[in-house]
């Protein structure tokens, strides 16, 4: 299954912006907010629009009822009279987006190629959006939508109800305690380990143990990447980040089966297929010791917790201990997400986007009151949607992993 | 911030739009053991030893083409795991609190969602036994299957 992947070209990260994440922007439309993520983006860059060949733009489907939001946002994004592609693939839109931008340089069909994920949720609605993915025939009428309880029933059947919940929500505290220092954070609370107690027994119960402090928000908010070939990227750019691989694990839309299909023998979840399959054909041993930072696609702290595992390849209770030692914060043995995560901020389209721009950012160093100690030469993104599909992004200071290649 | 917002008009709109979807034969057939003989089926998988229900034309896995291959499953099952649902929301089934749960059918590998009741939520466990009560009423979806309760 693990085909060799061999990159015509390299590809870099040349260009990065973000508008601010908040739950109203009735300041600007749709095509005005995501001219402000253009904007920074060209200047992060240093480049115009002439310099853009192709524009890859992506949202969720029916989020905000818009149909071919492309095309009206071509004032916004710069796109007139340019190569223009929409893609949207559910959560993952942001990451895929990237992966399409990615591979369009590669093929060597464009030079220069501006990746626009966006989404004003506030002026939609999510849920209604959200539920329409499942089966009109079997579980439209029964599901609960983007809340589940399910992982934090199993964690908590796993590992014990005191520390799984503990554990969840110190991973909370750690990602708002992230936030914080994170300007463009849509929430941040400010939150502290004493509080600990309290929001495991009183924060609202949505579904299960899932409670409405471990949940992400509606975020509205852009964020756009600017990619180029290794010839355009080094003749335009002081700090290149380079793309060195990525993969798209696809799957089955279904509520039933999201899990597992087979609860006695559960299988290995798209995230674990991915991360192992990444890191195999990349000869990445031990991804806690290769990488200098993570931002995580995580629409929960239960899931956040769950998944750490995966994308880690974690055994056993490693991931709580990891959690227990601090491990994940900045400063810590490998810090996931320093920009606050998913639960500080969530406008769709745009997440998975984010999760790489900030990524990049943490490469180059310039991530500001968020950047991580240290030399940031390995980052890992990723991406989430629906019932489960996953894209993993592998990001590098250097070219020189090739040199074991050639 | 709210003073960058001052005289930002917001335009109110609605969508309601109908629509159809289409079941097919293998989905149509399931639909009418369920309504007219209160069967439940699953089709197999025989490459990859899989019993899916709902039913499919194809195993997501291999892709072999699996629509004719019905077994009949148990009326009973067992609760794999579940959520209390808390929230309320317009596209739920019940009103909250109620309980959605995964059950593995007798003779299926797959387990699907369904409400459960008859039973404090607070009560609900992984590994109980539940049993399908089925419509009085015919609404011709999986609603047919009304809801689970304990055995």
């Amino acid at each position: 299954m693990n085909k060799k992947h061999k990159k015509n070209r390299n590809v870099a990260i040349i260009g990065v912006g973000q508008t601010v994440y908040s739950s109203h922007r009735e300041d600007v439309n749709q095509p005005e907010m995501i001219h402000e993520a253009v904007s920074l983006a060209l200047k992060d860059a240093g480049l115009t629009m002439d310099d853009i060949d192709c524009v890859v733009h992506g949202n969720m489907e029916l989020f905000e009822m818009v149909h071919q939001p492309d095309m009206w946002h071509t004032i916004g994004d710069g796109a007139y009279g340019k190569s223009a592609f929409r893609l949207t693939t559910g959560g993952t839109t942001g990451a895929t987006l990237v992966s399409a931008a990615d591979n369009l340089v590669a093929s060597g069909m464009y030079d220069v190629v501006m990746a626009v994920g966006f989404e004003k949720l506030q002026e939609g609605h999510t849920t209604g959006g959200i539920t329409n993915m499942a089966d009109p025939l079997w579980t439209r009428h029964l599901q609960t939508g983007a809340l589940t309880g399910a992982t934090a029933s199993y964690m908590i059947q796993e590992f014990g109800e005191e520390r799984a919940k503990r554990a969840a929500m110190k991973h909370r505290i750690d990602m708002d305690k992230h936030a914080v220092l994170n300007p463009n954070s849509h929430r941040s609370f400010g939150l502290d380990y004493d509080q600990m107690d309290d929001l495991i027994k009183n924060s609202p119960q949505l579904a299960g143990e899932l409670r409405l402090i471990h949940m992400c928000s509606q975020s509205d908010g852009a964020c756009v990447v600017i990619m180029a070939s290794e010839e355009k990227a080094k003749k335009l750019s002081n700090k290149p980040v380079w793309i060195r691989d990525h993969i798209t694990i696809h799957r089955e839309e279904n509520f039933s089966t999201m899990f597992t299909y087979d609860m006695d023998e559960r299988d290995p979840t798209t995230h674990r297929v991915a991360a192992e399959r990444l890191f195999e054909r990349n000869g990445i041993k031990d991804p806690v010791e290769y990488f200098n930072v993570f931002e995580m696609y995580d629409p929960s702290s239960w899931w956040g917790l769950d998944w750490l595992r995966d994308f880690f390849l974690l055994e056993g209770d490693e991931v709580l201990t990891m959690v227990e030692s601090d491990d994940f914060k900045i400063g810590g043995k490998i810090p996931v997400n320093p920009s606050g995560g998913v639960t500080s901020a969530n406008p769709i389209g745009a997440t998975a986007m984010i999760r790489v721009a900030e990524a990049a950012l943490q490469v180059r160093g310039d991530a500001g009151g968020h950047q991580v100690p240290g030399e940031v030469n390995h980052a890992l993104a990723s991406g989430f949607g629906g019932t489960y599909w996953t894209v993993l992004f592998m990001l590098e200071k250097n070219l020189d992993w090739q040199k074991g290649e050639q | 911030m709210n003073q960058e917002n001052k005289d930002c008009y917001v335009v109110d709109g609605k969508l309601a739009l109908p629509y159809q979807y289409f079941a097919g034969r293998t989905g149509s057939r399931f639909l009418i053991s369920l309504r007219d003989k209160k069967k439940i089926f699953g089709v197999k998988c025989n490459k990859c030893d899989k019993v899916f229900v709902p039913p499919r034309q194809t195993c997501e896995r291999c892709f072999e083409n699996i629509s004719n291959n019905w077994v009949e499953l148990s009326d009973t099952g067992e609760i794999v795991n579940f959520s209390v649902v808390r929230y309320e929301g317009k596209h739920l089934p019940r009103k909250p609190p109620f309980v959605l749960a995964l059950i593995k059918l007798g003779g299926a590998d797959t387990p699907m969602t369904h409400i459960v009741e008859g039973i404090e939520p607070e009560k609900v466990e992984v590994g109980m036994k539940v049993k399908a009560t089925f419509s009085d009423e015919p609404t011709n979806t999986i609603l047919d299957l009304d809801h689970f309760e304990p055995v």
